[in-house]
């Protein structure tokens, strides 16, 4: 086996991953599952305590739903409050099969969509489950107070999102994210007041605690105290999100970070598919060296905007320079490029379509703004629907584009470049979203599971809900139906507990000493910047190897040279900072690794010498139709490569085409 | 822009706080006044001083989590935004810049410039919510709501929970944050069987908590950087009264 894999770089394993997919036809697997899994009776459930690590719409609708059946659930958020998680700031919605427009639209054709989205990557029947479950979704969140947006008839309304040819995207203004997650926050709230929830805030988790091989609780650190402390659980659940911010710049929230996967990392679960890192296409273009963040604009807006550059490299030029303006040149002088390579969906196709074809623009020297950059244009749309029409559907979008930049879009075409958005790899799990350690599940942009090597727009806010409100739920029971003999565990009297929260002080112990010359911040952004280049949106193998060598080379210089000043007695921003980057550097390297030994361009990964004539991306299903999940062998040793085939019984699976 | 900074600097919640200045150089006027605070606790740290604590997250004026009185005015002298969408060049280069948290007795404060909001996650839980359990909800369609009220109640929910209603009010009342709840979900039929025992529980919880009355200045609308209007604290004293009509 894996001649292509060439390199003694690492062996891999077929055997490890028992993805535990129901057998039976397509659409029955998830019912069958149901029918047939193991349930803990009602009396039993409050004897078993469920760590729930997240707020966000995976963290909160577990934590919910979880606390409604009865279980005694333990949440967690680094945040002052639940309702700040980093979900809050999804803008554009929420795809369903409800079929509402009557356009043709069906569970069916959402799994469909949503498997080709994904480059073909990404397991069959956990997107028809999720698929399946997208309808209750909207329902559950109406029922809740969402404000979605409504037609004058008093029905739901829809708009539409890259990557489909029906319109199924539910939505609140530019804020559906907001109103999901405070829909979530108020289910939680009402499971606090009843005390079936714990809820602790500014806290976070710093590790694990397996006990006999099986995930048994985790220590976490009070943010303001400073103090350790261990929290036992039957199960525990890991909804910490992705883990874009290991590039620095991200559109991710600044506390966004990797560390609870790779604590479970270390501890024996697999990374799946880190290299799949979706760069979205509309974000706004970084403006300096104090850039601590970078702004989404909603993909919703290719839906009434035209994205261009400049015909001509003078006109561009001219542009940079400031000598001309965007609205100076007329339509004959505008290279539509979207439109131009893709007939068929135009502005509307997949981001890492979009995006890739920004940066092409952008290195043939057609970019406007500092050359990073091209313009999102409304003017056709304002003058087809009016500008009242347009500030309805993105007045929020179109005010914080204008707060950020300074310029009012409604007058000039915005100015947009890619950016580091959503990580589609994560932990791997089975069909019951457990990883590889018994009793740690892993939900929403934490895990691997649904969106392959590429999420399509509107598509994480389902997920997210649908493995908290509807699978996990389900299938946490067939795992705690078997765990009833085990008795609550005090982690006074645990051993195991004790060693993880003397392991977790010698660490903090070990970053404030080093006492060194360099701020974490700085570091980060030398980490972030290693990515960027080397590992970002054109990746190959020099460049891969290269950028490997220079991850290396900052995690040298952090060990050796972070400075944190204060005590890790209290509240430390920069040693809060510090644990995250310690824990990105790490991930980096892993993220490297998985894009070099992946010989193909698929989804988001794309590797340059991997593409056909005309610069689209070039798949390689013979060698690399599989999940790569990635195993800890310890410090300084090289991670195992785990397979997990991918089988398509029941679709086709065709060369991704958004032309015709 | 070349700026003096006076911030509040506050060890813990029993320390004694007091006001630092600093001086910065060379900022960007496209900066964000927290990348500002960066680059003040970059400078901070290569001095192996500690930086100065502030709240913040998403950094796109949604998530609620940052604060900061900046020259007297909650987020600052920008209308509608959030500090983190508060840009230098809405400063002047030579400006001497005084920031504080919030103050306000339902939010003491932790560290330097970060205050403890825990009282609004309180005051939702008391009844800021439907009771609908995961999987009993009917089709989404099957619940007509006017679109008028659908987009009130969406200007009600707008709420990022900041707080700086609540800085800036002179009773430290915290009336506008509970009408955006209270009014969202009384506007919705989904709301409205529990509308009477909402009022009543969020307003007991608020005046539990230590907050202040309400006496309709409208400050809190003006520095709402959500800009929700105070007629969804009309709609919030009608629900009570009506509360306090049924027994």
């Amino acid at each position: 086996m894996g001649g292509r894999m060439g390199p003694p770089l690492h062996n891999f394993n077929f055997m490890k991953l028992n993805a535990k997919i129901p057998v039976g036809p397509l659409a029955e697997k998830w019912s069958k599952y149901k029918s047939s899994q193991n349930l803990v009776n009602p009396a039993n459930k409050r004897k078993f305590d469920i760590i729930v690590v997240g707020t966000g719409l995976a963290g909160a609708s577990a934590a919910a739903s979880l606390g409604e059946l009865g279980f005694k659930v333990k949440n967690f958020c680094y945040q002052d409050s639940p309702r700040r998680a980093h979900s809050i700031a999804a803008q554009g919605g929420i795809n369903a099969a409800k079929n509402y427009q009557n356009d043709g639209d069906s569970v069916y054709r959402l799994f469909y969509d949503t498997i080709k989205g994904g480059d073909y990557r990404a397991r069959e029947a956990n997107v028809y489950r999720l698929a399946e479950v997208s309808n209750q979704i909207i329902d559950q969140c109406v029922g809740q107070g969402v404000p979605f947006a409504r037609d004058y008839g008093g029905y739901l309304d829809n708009r539409s999102f890259g990557g489909a040819l029906v319109s199924r995207t539910f939505y609140a203004r530019g804020q559906t994210g907001q109103q999901l997650l405070l829909g979530a926050y108020g289910a939680l709230n009402r499971q606090i007041a009843a005390g079936n929830v714990t809820m602790y805030t500014r806290t976070e988790m710093m590790d694990v605690v397996l006990v006999d091989g099986i995930a048994r609780g985790i220590v976490t650190r009070n943010l303001e105290t400073g103090a350790l402390e261990s929290h036992f659980g039957h199960a525990v659940v890991l909804a910490t999100g992705g883990y874009g911010n290991v590039f620095f710049l991200s559109t991710n929230a600044m506390g966004s970070n990797a560390s609870a996967i790779m604590k479970a990392y270390k501890k024996g679960a697999c990374i799946a598919n880190p290299a799949f890192v979706q760069i979205h296409p509309t974000c706004i273009p970084v403006h300096g060296e104090s850039q601590s963040k970078l702004t989404l604009m909603s993909e919703s807006l290719r839906n009434d905007g035209r994205i261009w550059v400049p015909k001509e490299k003078e006109d561009a030029e001219k542009i940079r320079a400031g000598k001309l303006k965007p609205t100076d040149l007329s339509d004959e002088k505008r290279d539509y490029y979207l439109e131009r390579r893709y007939p068929a969906f135009g502005n509307l196709v997949p981001r890492d379509v979009a995006s890739r074809a920004a940066k092409e623009r952008c290195d043939a020297g057609f970019g406007v703004g500092s050359g990073q950059a091209v313009y999102l244009d409304f003017k056709d749309s304002i003058n087809r629907l009016g500008k009242a029409k347009i500030e309805e559907r993105y007045g929020n979008l179109f005010q914080m584009y204008e707060k950020i930049v300074d310029e009012n879009p409604y007058e000039t075409p915005m100015m947009i470049y890619p950016a580091i958005h959503y990580t589609m790899g994560g932990l791997w799990v089975d069909y019951e979203l457990m990883t590889t350690i018994p009793g740690l599940f892993a939900i929403g942009e934490a895990n691997f599971s649904d969106h392959g090597a590429n999420r399509l727009g509107a598509s994480a806010l389902m997920q997210g809900l649908a493995d908290g409100y509807f699978v996990l739920p389900f299938t946490i029971q067939n795992y705690l139906a078997s765990q009833l003999s085990v008795p609550r565990m005090d982690p006074a009297k645990q051993p195991e507990f004790g060693e993880a929260v003397e392991a977790t002080k010698t660490w903090n112990d070990k970053l404030m000493g080093i006492k060194g010359s360099r701020s974490v911040d700085s570091l980060h952004k030398e980490l972030g910047l290693a990515m960027w280049d080397h590992v970002g949106m054109g990746r190959n193998k020099a460049g891969l190897e290269a950028g490997i060598v220079k991850i290396k080379k900052v995690k040298e210089q952090f060990w050796n040279d972070v400075r944190i000043p204060g005590s890790a007695d209290g509240m430390n921003i920069e040693l809060e900072k510090a644990n995250r980057v310690a824990d990105f550097l790490e991930l980096g390297e892993l993220l490297a690794k998985d894009a070099l030994h992946r010989e193909e361009s698929c989804g988001g990964h794309f590797r340059e010498e991997h593409a056909m004539s005309d610069g689209e991306a070039k798949r390689d299903d013979e060698n690399f139709k599989y999940v790569g999940a990635w195993e800890y062998n310890g410090p300084d040793k090289e991670p195992e490569l785990n397979k997990e085939s991918l089988d398509y019984e029941f679709i086709q699976v065709k060369t991704r085409n958004y032309k015709e | 822009m070349d700026l003096t900074l006076k911030v509040w600097r506050q060890e813990n919640r029993k320390a004694k706080g007091r006001f630092e200045t600093y001086s910065l150089k060379n900022i960007s006027p496209d900066s964000s006044f927290l990348e500002m605070l960066d680059v003040l606790n970059e400078q901070l740290v290569m001095q192996n001083a500690e930086p100065v604590a502030f709240d913040h997250d998403c950094r796109e004026g949604i998530c609620g989590m940052c604060s900061l009185f900046i020259n007297g005015r909650a987020h600052g002298p920008d209308e509608s935004v959030t500090t983190c969408q508060l840009h230098m060049r809405k400063f002047k280069d030579g400006d001497t810049i005084v920031i504080e948290p919030w103050r306000a007795g339902g939010f003491p404060v932790i560290k330097d410039l970060i205050v403890d909001r825990n009282a609004f996650d309180q005051i939702l839980q008391a009844g800021g919510f439907i009771s609908v359990n995961t999987g009993s909800a009917r089709d989404g369609n099957g619940i007509l709501i006017q679109k008028e009220k659908s987009d009130e109640a969406m200007d009600a929910a707008a709420c990022i929970g900041c707080g700086a209603c609540v800085a800036t009010c002179k009773n430290s009342s915290a009336m506008l944050f509970l009408a955006g709840k209270v009014s969202q979900l009384a506007l919705l039929p989904q709301g409205r069987p529990e509308a009477v025992r909402r009022a009543k529980a969020m307003v007991a919880k608020m005046d539990e908590l230590g907050f202040g009355a309400c006496t309709n200045t409208g400050a809190c609308e003006v520095e709402c950087p959500k800009n929700i209007s105070v007629a969804h604290i009309a709609r919030l004293n009608r629900e009570f009264l009506l509360a306090n009509l049924k027994p």
